[in-house]
């Protein structure tokens, strides 16, 4: 294989970068280094590209000379998770000092105000010593909650209402209401002249507290993508001028010898050239067994070769690799969104604004129909009704789940499409299965042979006859001769008869291998062989008449054996409430006989590729929902007319791209396992729309008062602002439990 | 005199909320730059800036978000009816690759929704 040339490209991280002018000079300076071919700088993301034979180091040396610096940046994906994870790390700290600040405020507040009850402002010294506590409390909405404030006035401006709103809008209600106490008591009636400092502050603490664990947990929902990408190796041990190398993954290119040592993972996708050995493909498949490689054999990125060394063929490197592939896959199902949270979607929509108005409103009820003081009620109703609202809640509640349910599926070798695919899968009435690939083994072998004389003899005109055909029979009739190693000949005048049979001449023998229908076009009587052909057939096989010379000589069956794990897969489907119908271009006999032993309700046999997309059509317009399991050869339109196709064994390109669910294992059990996934996530998904909206449902009518006639008392500001924050913290940690999905197959 | 003050600036507001919100006039949204350009849209204190982005319609276009909101309710951008995601690393400039499409309007937002934003295809 040709290798690509490619010019090499390096990236810097700059420094000191701030304007068009910076870019310039940067650019320039660069372009002047030896061996440079182009430089370019992105201001957004102050980083160099560099293209060229350059040495880094001159590259760095030219950023300097022209008065900036830069750095070599980490380019792989693994590594900007781990930057990532650091600056979540970063803020995680910072939002745990912000709420200990704001608590180290408001804790003490609240306790004076609990333990003394002294928090109104009559006297001039009252005024005086709760001014300075209002200042106090300003540095914290300042340094501890600015951002909220900061976020919702830009939000405000761009006609949107946030979370940010609600927060800002509670605590800068309560502090300025403070403040006019503070300052001009006089205005309000004496019951009224009640500060509130110690809420503003509790609620900063409180929320950035949540919002610390919050980022936590959220860290945890994205694993599966970071064990994905863990398996991805940073270097390779490529041969240049006959020498082993290791060099950087980004590296190697397609075209390149690699040599992989036991023990080892598989840095790119290629195929063996040399050796032989164990590889464990379960990270990817779930296939707990480790496959054989040998000679001329597959080998993917991120499987680990157990006990040979192995010298392969790059074919795929990069972003083409299936590793790379399955990550992207995996990342764009975790992003979309699931049909079931469209109502929760609408909601969020207006939810900032129509909470503020419902504030207002009850605020309005108090003021006018309320007790006394009704002014301190109306403020306190008014901040805990926009405190207690949280449209994060039910904002996250689908997103997380699918996030955690996505890579979790990864990790068991179930790879989503998208949420709506997850979605469906939970609730099919009918799989409609492919026989050959999915139920049975897909490599027919040859079961019997029965002639008159010598069956040897036989299986080498047959073999030698069929050596020319692309039929599946043929290469098992061919296969079972070389493994007896009989010596096949060259046959003449061969023919084969679409639906028939073929014909052909060998040694000068006139040999056909063919149906009945082959036997009574060439007038050659069944007679002897049928009743033993009907016995085999029943039982499942694929027979055939032999002739040699125009007389029946015996006859030979092919069987595609049933996979060793089909059974226990369709029990656990059947229990799972599926009706399991079986699709295949064979006989009805041979079908019938599969079906039987694995208890399969229906079969379709006899069929031709597009009949597929036609039965499962007809399925869908009696009303139920389909699901289509196939490899991919001729299922390409049935998996795409399904409710969810279910691609098996990672089979074609164009199976994956048609299907909504691509199973990396050629087993059923693949199937189950989606489903019981689907089923999970969907479940872990309602519990948490469902604990969103009664959170909301509940919270905010007690926030606006509506148990005051009973309790004789109005909710806290306080407790409202510790409800909002752990309602979302609940809602992440319930979709966490998610992790702990396992499938109910028995290994 | 002070109840009908405050009532009446109790009604002045959810006048505004609605007015402001859901009737008032949005702000225009900002055309695509020349194709050598790229379109950036900042991510920070909880906006999208720009937040209406118009496009021509039936061509792929890239969009790159510069995400500078450390809270993860910015990590993810997803533009629902174009079936697209993706997870803004923070201080990164991150492509996003939409694929051709008819005219119209397509919403982006983040996870929670509180990042909102309007793609118009025309």
């Amino acid at each position: 294989m040709a290798k690509k040339q490619h010019s090499a490209q390096m990236v810097f991280r700059l420094s000191g970068v701030s304007c068009a002018g910076c870019v310039n000079k940067i650019e320039g300076a660069v372009r002047q280094a030896g061996g440079v071919e182009d430089a370019r700088v992105n201001l957004a993301d102050k980083t160099l590209i560099v293209h060229g034979k350059a040495e880094p180091q001159t590259c760095i040396e030219a950023v300097r000379s022209a008065g900036y610096d830069a750095e070599i940046a980490k380019s792989s994906e693994r590594d900007q998770r781990a930057e990532q994870r650091a600056h979540e790390q970063q803020h995680y700290r910072q939002l745990l000092w912000r709420s200990a600040f704001a608590l180290g405020v408001g804790v003490p507040l609240m306790a004076w105000g609990l333990i003394t009850d002294k928090v109104s402002v009559n006297t001039l010294n009252e005024q005086l010593a709760w001014g300075a506590t209002g200042l106090i409390t300003l540095a914290v909405l300042v340094f501890c909650g600015g951002h909220f404030f900061s976020g919702a006035w830009k939000a405000l401006r761009h006609h949107g209402a946030t979370m940010d709103t609600l927060v800002a809008l509670g605590t800068g209600t309560a502090w300025l209401f403070s403040m006019m106490v503070v300052l001009v008591p006089h205005l309000l009636p004496e019951s009224a002249r009640h500060v509130y400092f110690e809420a503003s502050a509790m609620i900063i603490g409180l929320i950035s507290l949540g919002q610390a664990l919050e980022v936590r947990a959220r860290g945890r929902t994205s694993a599966a993508v970071e064990k994905l990408l863990e398996l991805q190796d940073v270097s390779a041990r490529v041969l240049r001028d006959g020498k082993e190398v290791d060099l950087p993954i980004e590296q190697v290119q397609e075209g390149d010898q690699l040599r992989v040592r036991p023990g080892e993972k598989i840095p790119v996708d290629g195929r063996v050239l040399e050796g032989k050995s164990l590889v464990d493909e379960s990270m990817l498949t779930g296939e707990p067994v480790p496959v054989k490689k040998d000679e001329g054999d597959s080998l993917t990125a991120g499987t680990l070769n157990k006990n040979g060394s192995l010298l392969f063929l790059a074919e795929k490197v990069g972003a083409d690799t299936r590793l790379a592939q399955i990550i992207e896959m995996v990342k764009n199902a975790q992003g979309s969104r699931v049909p079931i949270a469209r109502l929760a979607d609408r909601i969020s929509a207006i939810f900032v604004p129509v909470v503020m108005i419902i504030a207002v409103v009850a605020a309005l009820i108090w003021f006018n129909f309320g007790p006394e003081p009704q002014a301190a009620h109306m403020l306190v109703v008014l901040t805990s009704v926009l405190i207690i609202a949280c449209p994060c809640a039910l904002g996250l509640a689908t997103p997380l789940s699918v996030m955690v349910g996505v890579g979790k599926g990864a990790e068991n070798g179930v790879l989503v499409r998208n949420g709506k695919a997850l979605q469906q899968s939970c609730n099919l009435d009918v799989l409609v299965v492919d026989k050959t690939g999915t139920l049975t083994e897909g490599s027919p072998r040859l079961t019997d042979i029965e002639c008159n004389g010598d069956s040897d003899e036989l299986l080498q005109l047959l073999a030698s006859l069929e050596q020319g055909s692309e039929h599946p029979l043929a290469e098992a009739i061919v296969s079972a001769a070389q493994e007896k190693e009989l010596q096949l000949q060259s046959p003449s005048d061969f023919h084969a008869i679409t639906a028939h049979g073929v014909t052909g001449i060998i040694s000068g023998k006139k040999v056909l291998l063919g149906n009945s229908k082959l036997m009574h076009k060439e007038n050659i009587p069944l007679a002897s062989w049928r009743s033993r052909a009907d016995t085999l057939a029943e039982a499942g096989r694929t027979v055939m008449y032999a002739a040699v010379d125009g007389e029946l000589q015996g006859i030979i069956a092919v069987a595609d054996p049933i996979r060793d794990d089909a059974q226990a897969a369709i029990e656990r489907l059947s229990k799972l409430g599926l009706r399991i119908e079986m699709l295949t271009g064979d006989n009805k006999g041979s079908a019938e006989a599969v079906a039987k032993k694995l208890q399969i309700d229906r079969v379709h046999a006899d069929l031709l590729p597009e009949d597929k997309e036609r039965i499962v059509a007809e399925l869908q317009e009696g009303g139920e929902r389909v699901g289509m399991v196939g490899d991919g050869i001729n299922d390409a339109p049935a998996l795409a007319r399904a409710d969810v196709g279910f691609a098996i064994g990672a089979g074609t390109d164009v199976a994956i791209e048609s299907a909504d669910v691509t199973l990396m294992r050629s087993s059923l059990h693949g199937v189950a396992n989606a489903v019981e996934l689907s089923r999970a996530t969907l479940r872990n998904i309602k519990q948490n729309l469902f604990g969103a909206f009664i959170y909301n449902t509940l919270g905010i009518p007690i926030a606006a008062g509506v148990l005051y006639p009973i309790t004789g008392m109005l909710l806290s500001p306080i407790v409202a602002g510790a409800a909002m924050a752990f309602s979302s913290l609940t809602v992440v940690s319930n979709a966490n439990r998610l992790r702990f999905f396992k499938p109910s197959e028995v290994r | 005199m002070g109840a009908i003050l405050v009532n009446l600036v109790g009604l002045l507001l959810i006048v505004g909320i609605v007015w402001w919100f859901w009737l008032g006039p949005k702000r225009k949204a900002n055309k695509a730059m020349p194709t050598a350009d790229k379109l950036q849209i900042l991510v920070k204190d909880g906006v999208y800036e720009p937040d209406h982005i118009r496009l021509p319609a039936g061509r792929a276009a890239t969009l790159h978000f510069l995400r500078e909101d450390p809270s993860p309710c910015s990590e993810w951008v997803l533009f629902p009816d174009l079936e697209v995601s993706a997870e803004l690393t923070l201080h990164r400039d991150t492509p996003v690759i939409l694929p051709a499409a008819n005219p119209g309007e397509y919403p982006f937002t983040c996870q929670m929704q509180m990042y909102r934003g309007t793609l118009i295809l025309e």
